[in-house]
C-alpha cells in the first residue's frame, strides 16, 4: 500500500525499471524510499552496468543499403536479409540489457526516448545506425534535453528517418522541421506553419555520409538566409533552430509531461502536477532532475499513479523475465547454430512485435501510444501465449514445494506485487493452484501484473 | 427489433450454419434480419465495409494524375507522370501505372472515385489530421471514432467490426463499445481446459476493479467471446491463406476474405497499409506501396466474388492527407491537403468520379488544394448505404451523401 516503504520501494522499481526480485526489493528497501531513488539515478550517464557486463554486444553483417541501378535483385535480397538478421540480433540484445542491468532507470529511459523520437529501421535499413541512436539514448538520455535533442538532431538513424540529410536550399524538406516541433519538443499548437518552413531552412545543408558514419555539413546546400521562427529572426542554422525551440517556456512543459506520463501516469502539459517538475527540470533542462522530481513527488505514489499506467510490451516481458529469472540469450551449439539456452525465455522480441511493440521499429514517428492502446482482443491472446511459453521456461521448484494454499500468494510475491492480489483474481488464481505452471501464467496475466 | 433479439438470433443463425456446414446466404440472411423495418434502402444493404487505412498521408495527385495539366507538370519537375505512362480515366485524369487491376475494375464498373475530398481547415500534422479522419471529428479530432460510435448504438455483438492487427486505432473504438483485434481467422487459446475456465474467471468483469484494471480484464473476456463466435465460423468451408510472401496488406485482407468467406456477420472490418509519407526520393517507395495496394485490393475481391456477401462487400481507402502539388528539392513532397480515395466492389456505382478535380491554380496559404467534397459526405454515403446506419446520430450533423453505392 502507499506509505508501506517495500510497497512503495517495489513500485519505483517497476517505474524507474524493470521490477525486483524479493531479495533485490529487501536490499533496495533497506535505506528507505529516498535513497532507493537516489541509487536509481546514480545508475545514470557513464555508470558502469555490471549486470549487464557479461553481455556480448550486437554484431552487424550488413553495411550501409547498396544504392543506385547498380545492385541486382540478387544483392538487394541478401541485403534485406542480413539487416533483419541483424535487428533481430539488436532486439535480443536490448531485451537482454532490460532484464539483466544493474542500471534500469537508464534503460527505462533509453526505451523512454525510443518512443519520444521514434525511428524506425524500416526506412533506416541499417542496424548498426539504430544501435547507435540507442546507445545515444543510453549516454545522453538523463542530461540536458538540449544537449540530447542537438544529438539527435545530427544522429544519422533520424537524418534518415525524417529526411534532414536530404533537405536541400533549393525547395526545403519540411519532414524533420515539423516532427522535431511537433512531437520532439513542443507539441502541436505551439508553433505555426510557418515556424515549420523558417526551421526546414535552417536544417539545408545538413547531410549524413551513409558509408563513415557521420554527420557533414554542406555549405553550398545551407541557406544562409534571415528566418523568422518563433517569433525571432536571425540567419539561424540548424542548431540555433533546436536551442531555440528547447528553450521556450511551452518545450519544458512538453517534456516534463512526457516523463510524468510514462513514470506514472498520463497528463497533458497543461496539467498542474507538471508545474511542480519544472523546477527540477530547471534552466539545465535537466532530465535526471526532473526524474527526481516525479519520483519524490507525493502523487508519483499516490494510488490514482499505481492503477494509472500499464506496461508496454517490452517493459512486460522483460519485467516477466527478470522476475523468472530467464534471459533472452541463444546458445551456440556444437554446429555453430544458435539455440536456445535452459533457462532461455521465448523469443521476447518476436512477441513483443505481437503484442505491438517491435523495438527498432515503431508503427510511425508518433512513437506508441500508452494505455488503452495496448489493449485489444488481439494483445490479450499474444499475452496469454507469451505467459504460457514464459511460466513452461521458468524454473517454479519453489512454488511447487509450497503446500497448495500458499502458492497463490507465493505467486504475487514471485513477480514482486508486494500490495498481493485483489479478492477476484486471487479466487481465479486459486483454481489452478495445484499445477505452477497454469499458476504463474495466469498470474501474469492478471490486471495487476499488466499494470505498470 | 431489439439489441437481444438480432443477438439471439444470429447466434442461433450460426450455429445452424456450422452444422449444415454452409454459410452461402449467411450474410443475405443476416441483413435482413439486422435491418431496421422502416428503411427500404437497407432491404438491398451493400455490406461489409472494409476500411482500408493508408497512414503516411498517400500522394493523391500522383495516384489519380491530372496529367493534362500544366500546372501539375510545372509543380512536379522530376516527379509527373506522363500522359503515355498513365492509365486513362478520362477528363484528363489517369492512374499511376502501378494501379493495373484497379484500373481494370474502373473500366469493369467496380471501381469509384472520389475526389477532392477533405475537411476545413486542413491539418498538416499526421497525427492531428489522422484523428479527425478516425474520428470525423474537425478541428480537434477527439472522441470516439466514427466507427466505434456507429459500434455504440448497435449491439455488443463482438463479431460487428474487426480490426486486422495487433492494436486498435481509434477509428474502432467507441465510448461503451470497441471492435475486434485479430490476426487470424481462429483464434486457438493456449492451455487446457482448467486453465482456460479460471482465465475465464479471471476476466470476468468483477467489483473489486476499476479503470484500467477493468480494461485489462474487459480485453481478456472480450477474447473468449470472440474465440467462441470464430470457433462457431470455423466449421464452415472457405478460406484463402495469404500466399506465401504476401505483403501485410494483401495478408489482411486475406484474413478478411477468410471471415466474409466463413459467413461472419460483420459489418465493418479494418486493415491498413503504412509509409505513405514521402518526403524525399518518392518514386519507387509511392510506387511499391501502390502495387501492393492494387494487389491486395483485387486478390480481396477476387477471393471474395463466389459469396454473396463478398458480392457486395464495399472497400474503400483513405489517409491522413493528401500531398503538396510543388515537391521539394528531395524528389519528395510534403504535407497536403484533399484527395481523392477509391470506393471498390462488385456493387459499387463505379467507372465514374464523384466530386470534382480540385483546382491545381488556387490552392491555400500553404500551397495546397482546397476540398470540394467533406469527408463525412463519403461516410454518411457508406454509413446510409452500406451500414443501413442513421449517418446524422454517428456523424452528428447532415451531410449530403454521394451515389457512389
Amino acid at each position: 500500500m502507499p506509505g508501506d516503504t517495500l510497497s512503495d520501494v517495489a513500485f519505483l522499481y517497476r517505474r524507474a525499471g524493470f521490477g525486483l526480485r524479493p531479495d533485490e526489493l529487501e536490499r533496495a528497501a533497506a535505506g528507505g524510499y529516498d535513497s532507493a531513488v537516489e541509487s536509481l539515478l546514480a545508475g545514470l550517464g557513464d555508470a558502469p552496468d555490471p549486470g549487464a557486463a557479461g553481455l556480448a554486444e550486437p554484431t552487424f553483417t550488413s553495411g550501409p543499403p547498396p544504392r543506385g541501378a547498380g545492385a541486382s535483385q540478387a544483392e538487394r535480397a541478401a541485403f534485406a536479409k542480413a539487416v533483419r538478421s541483424d535487428v533481430v540480433g539488436l532486439q535480443r540484445w536490448w531485451m537482454n540489457r532490460m532484464i539483466t542491468t544493474s542500471t534500469p532507470l537508464r534503460e527505462k529511459l533509453t526505451l523512454f526516448w525510443h518512443g519520444h523520437f521514434a525511428t524506425g529501421v524500416s526506412k533506416v535499413r541499417d542496424a548498426r545506425l539504430m544501435y547507435m541512436q540507442n546507445q545515444l539514448f543510453r549516454s545522453a538520455g538523463a542530461g540536458s534535453f538540449e544537449a540530447l535533442t542537438q544529438a539527435v538532431a545530427k544522429d544519422g538513424a533520424m537524418m534518415i528517418w525524417l529526411d534532414t540529410s536530404t533537405d536541400k536550399k533549393a525547395h526545403p524538406n519540411e519532414n524533420f522541421a515539423r516532427e522535431m516541433m511537433e512531437l520532439f519538443t513542443l507539441g502541436i499548437g505551439n508553433y505555426t506553419q510557418d515556424d515549420v518552413t523558417a526551421a526546414a531552412r535552417g536544417f539545408t545543408g545538413w547531410t549524413y555520409d551513409r558509408s563513415r558514419y557521420e554527420y557533414v555539413f554542406r555549405p553550398a546546400q545551407h541557406d544562409y538566409g534571415f528566418k523568422t521562427y518563433l517569433g525571432e529572426t536571425g540567419d539561424w542554422n540548424g542548431e540555433d533552430i533546436v536551442r531555440i525551440a528547447v528553450t521556450r517556456p511551452e518545450s519544458a512543459r512538453f517534456v516534463v509531461a512526457a516523463l510524468w506520463s510514462h513514470l506514472a501516469y498520463p497528463v497533458a502539459p497543461s496539467d498542474p502536477v507538471v508545474s511542480d517538475i519544472l523546477p527540477g527540470y530547471g534552466e539545465s533542462l535537466s532530465i535526471a532532475g526532473a526524474a527526481r522530481s516525479v519520483f519524490l513527488h507525493p502523487e508519483f505514489r499516490s494510488a490514482q499513479s499505481r492503477t494509472g499506467l500499464l506496461k508496454q510490451p517490452a517493459e512486460y516481458l522483460a519485467s516477466a523475465s527478470r522476475a523468472l529469472g530467464l534471459d533472452a540469450s541463444l546458445a551456440s551449439s556444437a554446429s555453430g547454430d544458435q539455440r536456445p539456452g535452459p533457462r532461455s525465455a521465448p523469443d521476447l522480441p518476436a512477441l513483443a512485435g505481437a503484442l505491438g511493440q517491435t523495438l527498432f521499429n515503431p508503427p510511425n514517428v508518433g512513437g506508441w501510444g500508452q494505455n488503452g492502446y495496448w489493449l485489444s482482443t488481439a494483445t490479450a491472446h499474444v499475452r496469454m501465449q507469451a505467459a504460457m511459453l514464459l511460466a513452461r521456461k521458468a524454473d517454479l521448484s519453489g512454488l511447487s514445494s509450497l503446500p497448495v494454499r500458499q502458492r497463490v500468494a507465493a505467486a504475487g510475491e514471485l513477480l514482486g506485487l508486494v500490495d498481493g492480489w485483489g479478492p477476484s483474481t486471487a479466487a481465479a488464481l486459486s483454481r489452478v493452484a495445484a499445477d505452477p505452471v497454469a499458476l504463474l501464467a495466469l498470474a501474469l496475466v492478471s490486471p495487476e501484473f499488466v499494470l505498470a | 427489433m431489439t439489441n437481444d433479439t438480432a443477438r439471439f438470433t444470429r447466434r442461433r443463425f450460426l450455429i445452424g450454419a456450422g452444422a449444415a456446414g454452409a454459410a452461402v446466404g449467411a450474410g443475405v440472411l443476416l441483413d435482413r434480419l439486422a435491418a431496421p423495418g422502416s428503411r427500404p434502402a437497407a432491404e438491398e444493404a451493400a455490406g461489409p465495409l472494409v476500411l482500408v487505412t493508408l497512414y503516411g498521408g498517400n500522394d493523391g495527385l500522383n495516384t489519380v494524375v491530372p496529367y493534362d495539366d500544366p500546372a501539375y507538370h510545372r509543380a512536379r519537375p522530376t516527379l509527373a507522370y506522363t500522359p503515355g505512362e498513365v492509365l486513362d480515366l478520362g477528363e484528363g485524369l489517369g492512374l499511376n501505372p502501378k494501379l493495373a487491376g484497379l484500373h481494370s475494375l474502373w473500366q469493369s464498373g467496380h471501381l469509384a472515385i472520389v475526389r477532392g475530398v477533405g475537411y476545413p481547415q486542413p491539418n498538416l500534422s499526421h497525427f492531428a489530421s489522422m484523428d479527425i479522419w478516425q474520428t470525423a471529428n474537425p478541428p480537434d479530432g477527439s472522441g470516439a471514432g466514427w466507427v466505434g460510435r456507429w459500434l455504440d448504438l448497435a449491439d455488443d455483438d463482438p463479431m460487428r467490426a474487426i480490426s486486422v492487427g495487433a492494436t486498435l486505432p481509434p477509428l474502432m473504438r467507441g465510448e461503451r463499445r470497441s471492435a475486434t483485434a485479430v490476426t487470424a481467422a481462429r483464434i486457438t487459446l493456449a492451455g487446457a481446459p482448467p486453465l482456460r475456465e479460471a482465465y475465464a474467471a479471471l476476466q470476468a468483469p468483477a467489483a473489486d476493479r476499476e479503470g484500467l484494471a477493468a480494461a485489462v480484464a474487459a480485453s481478456g473476456s472480450d477474447l473468449l467471446a470472440a474465440a467462441a463466435d470464430l470457433d462457431r465460423l470455423s466449421t464452415s468451408p472457405g478460406g484463402q491463406a495469404a500466399p506465401a510472401g504476401a505483403s501485410d496488406l494483401r495478408s489482411q485482407m486475406a484474413v478478411v476474405a477468410e471471415l466474409i468467406n466463413a459467413g461472419a456477420p460483420t459489418r465493418v472490418y479494418e486493415v491498413s497499409l503504412s509509409s505513405f509519407d514521402d518526403h524525399a526520393d518518392e518514386k519507387p517507395d509511392h510506387e511499391q506501396l501502390l502495387s501492393e495496394l492494387d494487389s491486395a485490393i483485387t486478390g480481396f475481391l477476387d477471393s471474395v466474388s463466389g459469396h454473396p456477401a463478398g458480392r457486395r462487400a464495399v472497400v474503400m481507402t483513405y489517409s491522413e492527407f493528401g500531398r503538396r502539388p510543388a515537391e521539394n528539392a528531395s524528389g519528395g513532397t510534403d504535407h497536403g491537403s484533399a484527395a481523392p480515395l477509391f470506393v471498390a466492389g462488385l456493387g459499387v456505382k463505379g467507372g465514374r468520379f464523384y466530386g470534382e478535380e480540385p483546382s491545381s491554380t488556387s490552392l491555400d496559404a500553404d500551397g495546397n488544394p482546397l476540398h470540394n467534397v467533406d469527408f463525412r459526405s463519403v461516410y454518411a454515403t457508406v454509413l446510409d448505404r452500406v451500414l443501413g446506419a442513421d449517418p446524422d446520430k454517428v456523424l452528428g450533423g447532415k451531410y449530403p451523401p454521394l451515389d457512389f453505392v
